[in-house]
């Protein structure tokens, strides 16, 4: 349904995309995950032929964002990060002219309009000026926008950006029942966000592409045995000296003083060992207190951060 | 078409939802209402003493109502246009570019000339209006007066042919900037410039002079207030507009090609 291949993207001398490949099957949700200044954004403004790719070239289905922009604009849905609307205008008549704009017949507008805006939940705000809705609502018109001509695919910047908790999750619920049979790209950098809504997962850093996979073939790829919080009373430096001679620990971590005078270490292992029974022996045999030793499971937000600082890695 | 109607619609709704259109028509009337006040009475002052002193009457040859009433009227409403125009131009893509819904219209699969085309011909018929309002003057004085109507008709033409043109230069500012503010500033200036134009032609060598005539804004209304339809003015107009109309079109393609 979308296919990218070796996308690039300059803005002057600043190659904001540089060379991403992939592509989406058609009814899949697929999230774009980056940090900020990743290129997401840019990346979508090329698949929503705002603008055509420095290099490389974007096809959605099979037309191409450059030279077939209006055979591609015609299947998409859009919802910008800024969501941006005409303040101006009312919820209803922007939401006609959209439609009509997006090449919905005359006769059909009225009953599109109403069609979406049940399914948005803004039957009571249609007469209300957009300038006038909480950010929440507006988030909700720039969706109705977006599904208005019921196209094929759905390019959602950042969707739930600046929205409260609840709103959130009702967005996010909202994003699922709509996507239906059709295909979807959601960015966003809250990480649970993908694990909920995505079938599967890009992410991309500094333009450049860094794993794509389900959420959780990428845990499993990037977690070995996982990890363990210690909390113990002693010499930091010599703890941890004392701790990477046990055989299977990979790394230890020095976290801090906590509030109640205890030292906060984390250890991690290789994949496919288990050295937890030789830690407890391990501190107190040497004279200091264990007082605290507690299992990790890697979250996405570490598997994010650890993709991003081992591409990194590579680079340098 | 139908694109084009519906940008169309939804930018001259926007002008009125606004006090933009209400406050620049408004403006424009006071002033040009002042002026044509000012006009009428010089014009009966010295009608009524030429009337008593024939020496009056000789020293003013102009008793016509066309020559002393009519064209001034006309000179002064298009230098007060030359200053409302740029306010209603400097909205029309500066304001999208600021609050980013340009980036949801122009992937619309609609054309960008078709954008173009639909907020032009929006801001033309609030001209349109604003212009029109102002025929109560000619009106009046046909009631009181018995002015030649050819010169008002062509002068008529040559003011929106004018005005048009004004939009299209004002158009193409707002498209160079996010900044209504600076559209407009650009847009006074280049129109002053084109305007005073005219002064330069004095000191200039003759060639170059009948050049810059031809360039200068002024020059061309002068003759269609006179009367005279030429179709060398009403091109130089239309090529004006449709100059600084694809320039427009280019800024905003411009996009597509940087980087
Ligand atoms: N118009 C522009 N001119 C120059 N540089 C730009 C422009 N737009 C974006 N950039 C740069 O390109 C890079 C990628 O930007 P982009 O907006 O695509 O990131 P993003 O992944 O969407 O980030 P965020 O999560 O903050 O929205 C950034 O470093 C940004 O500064
Ligand atoms: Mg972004």
């Amino acid at each position: 349904m979308i296919e990218v291949k070796e996308l690039v993207k300059e803005y002057g001398d600043f190659r904001a995309v540089d060379g991403i490949t992939f592509s989406v099957e058609k009814g899949e949700i697929l999230g774009f995950l980056g940090p900020n200044g990743a290129g997401k954004t840019t990346t979508m403004r090329i698949l929503t032929c705002f603008f055509p790719p420095t290099g490389g070239t974007a096809k959605v289905s099979g037309f191409d964002c450059f030279t077939e922009s209006l055979e591609v604009r015609k299947r998409i849905g859009y919802l910008p990060e800024s969501v941006p609307l005409y303040l101006d205008m009312k919820v209803k008549d922007y939401l006609e002219f959209a439609a009509a704009l997006k090449g919905v017949e005359s006769g059909e507008v009225d009953r599109k309009v109403a069609r979406v805006m049940g399914e948005c939940g803004i039957e009571h705000m249609a007469g209300r000026l957009i300038k006038e809705l909480s950010k929440g609502y507006r988030q909700r018109v720039g969706l109705a926008q977006a599904l208005v001509n019921d196209p094929e695919v759905l390019i959602l910047d950042e969707p739930t950006i600046g929205l409260d908790p609840r709103q959130i999750i009702e967005i996010r619920k909202l994003i699922k029942e709509l996507a239906g049979r059709r295909t979807v790209i959601l960015s966003t950098h809250i990480l649970p966000e993908v694990s909920m809504v995505c079938k599967r997962v890009i992410i991309i850093n500094k333009g450049r592409l860094v794993a794509v996979d389900t959420p959780d073939n990428l845990t499993a790829r990037v977690q070995g045995a996982g990890r363990v919080a210690l909390g113990v009373r002693g010499p930091a430096e010599a703890i941890k000296e004392r701790l990477e001679t046990i055989r299977g620990v990979k790394k230890v971590v020095i976290d801090g003083r906590r509030d109640d005078g205890t030292m906060g270490l984390s250890v991690e292992f290789e994949k496919g060992v288990d050295p937890r029974p030789e830690i407890p022996e391990a501190i107190v045999g040497s004279g200091w207190d264990l007082l605290e030793m507690k299992t990790q499971e890697l979250s996405l937000e570490d598997i994010f951060i650890r993709l991003i600082t081992r591409e990194e890695g590579m680079v340098q | 078409m139908r694109n084009i109607y519906l940008i169309f619609s939804k930018e001259l709704k926007s002008y009125f939802t606004s006090p933009i259109a209400y406050v620049v028509i408004t403006i424009f009337l006071i002033i040009t209402g002042y002026f044509f006040y000012n006009i009428l009475a010089t014009f009966s002052l010295i009608s009524f003493q030429a009337e008593t002193n024939p020496i009056i009457a000789r020293q003013y040859n102009l008793l016509n109502i066309n020559e002393s009433v009519v064209r001034p009227l006309f000179g002064n409403i298009s230098m007060i246009m030359l200053l409302m125009m740029p306010l209603l131009t400097m909205r029309l893509f500066a304001e999208e570019k600021k609050t980013g819904t340009i980036e949801l219209l122009l992937t619309y699969p609609v054309k960008d000339v078709e954008v173009l085309v639909g907020k032009f011909l929006a801001c033309v018929a609030v001209f349109g209006v604003m212009l029109f309002s102002t025929i109560t003057y000619p009106v009046l004085l046909i009631l009181l007066g018995e002015p030649e109507i050819g010169p008002i008709v062509t002068g008529y033409l040559g003011l929106f042919l004018l005005g048009v043109a004004f939009i299209s230069l004002g158009i193409f500012t707002s498209s160079l900037t996010e900044n209504q503010i600076v559209s407009a500033t650009i847009a006074f200036g280049a129109l002053i410039i084109f305007w005073l134009l005219s002064y330069s032609m004095l000191f200039a060598p003759p060639e170059i002079g009948r050049l810059i005539s031809y360039i200068s804004m002024t020059e061309h209304l002068e003759s269609l207030a006179k009367g005279v339809l030429d179709t060398e003015d009403i091109l130089y107009y239309v090529n004006f507009t449709l100059l600084f109309l694809f320039l427009t079109l280019r800024s905003i393609e411009s996009r597509r090609w940087r980087g």
